[in-house]
């Protein structure tokens, strides 16, 4: 297992799971429309995704547009 | 009819812009948004919420309003730089209205963050649209550094309190090269006028129209109100006299008694 925080809860991936699922198991959307991601603080690119493994102890930040400004 | 403004290369016919926060639902921001006729409305990013209903992206389509991110509730110009690339990726837009906070009980802005954000993001190709103090030399600073606009705030984000130092927004008006949006501060129909007739391109409120009474009623008199100060100001408004000038002819007058 990969211990992670996603939107700042402590979640368990399975070992070897990539950015992408880390996504799903956010609650977004279907294929991610409207979302966007950050890795300890760096933006990775949505074609990414399914490219970058998890790490122990990374933090995943998964946003979308809400009412504000 | 009002004629529109060039903002970041593009044309508008709509000097208004409309921010959505605060809107006690997505069906009163989308009747608000309508009314107003805006053509840019602000969103924020903020994390996924799975039990979230409704998707604002559609609304605001729907409403034939295109999305301008904010990058709200980020107090160093790192994080604005991180979230202002993080819209970026979301929504498809290089478009930012910068915002870096400096302190959380006026909601002012940070000069100096704001200025190296502003700095970073035009480096990365952003058309920058900073929210700012009234500080004639910051507004000055921002549009040296690249900025598409610079937006200053007639008074803090949501305080309903109009324009608070109408000398340092006609010092900034007076100066500017790029369009100057009053931003924050806007309380009612009025002060909107008072914007746009002291030189402003356009208006961004949000608070004024989500927090009202009936916001789709007010929504519409902002957009009157924007297009009234801006066609004041193009007519050419006479000058304040300390004294009285008649206006009917002195000429002619009977004597009667």
């Amino acid at each position: 297992m990969t211990a992670v925080r996603i939107n700042g809860e402590a979640r368990d991936l399975p070992a070897g799971a990539t950015l992408d699922e880390a996504v799903r198991e956010a609650g977004a959307p279907q294929g991610g429309r409207g979302v966007a991601v950050a890795v300890d603080g760096e933006v990775v690119p949505r074609g990414d995704w399914s490219g970058t493994p998890l790490r122990e102890g990374q933090r995943v930040e998964v946003l979308h547009a809400v009412q504000g400004g | 009819m009002t004629v529109g403004f060039e903002l970041g290369g593009r044309s508008f016919d709509s000097r208004l812009i409309m921010g959505t926060g605060g809107f006690r639902n997505l069906e009163l921001m989308a009747e608000a948004v309508t009314a107003s006729g805006a053509e840019l409305a602000t969103v924020a990013m903020r994390r996924v919420d799975p039990a979230a209903r409704g998707s604002i992206l559609e609304v605001l389509e729907g409403a034939g309003c295109e999305v301008l991110p904010n990058t709200a509730g980020c107090f160093t110009a790192r994080d604005a730089v991180t979230t202002a690339r993080l819209g970026r990726e979301a929504l498809g837009t290089d478009w930012v209205k910068l915002e870096v906070i400096g302190d959380d009980r006026t909601l002012l802005p940070d000069p100096a963050e704001l200025l190296e954000a502003a700095e970073t993001l035009v480096a990365d190709g952003f058309t920058v649209l900073p929210y700012t103090s009234d500080d004639p030399v910051l507004a000055r600073r921002l549009e040296d550094a690249g900025c598409a606009a610079v937006m200053p705030l007639g008074s803090p984000i949501g305080s309903g309190m109009g324009i608070n130092n109408l000398y340092n927004l006609r010092l900034i008006v007076e100066a500017a090269g790029v369009p100057v949006i009053l931003d924050a501060g806007i309380g009612t129909a009025s002060d909107a006028t008072l914007a746009m007739e002291m030189g402003c391109d356009g208006v961004l409120l949000a608070s004024a129209v989500s927090r009202a009474e009936d916001p789709a009623a007010m929504a519409h008199a902002m957009r009157l109100a924007v297009e009234a100060g801006y066609e004041a100001r193009r007519a050419g408004r006479i000058p304040k006299r300390l004294l009285a000038r008649a206006s009917s002819p002195e000429a002619g007058v009977p004597e009667l008694t």
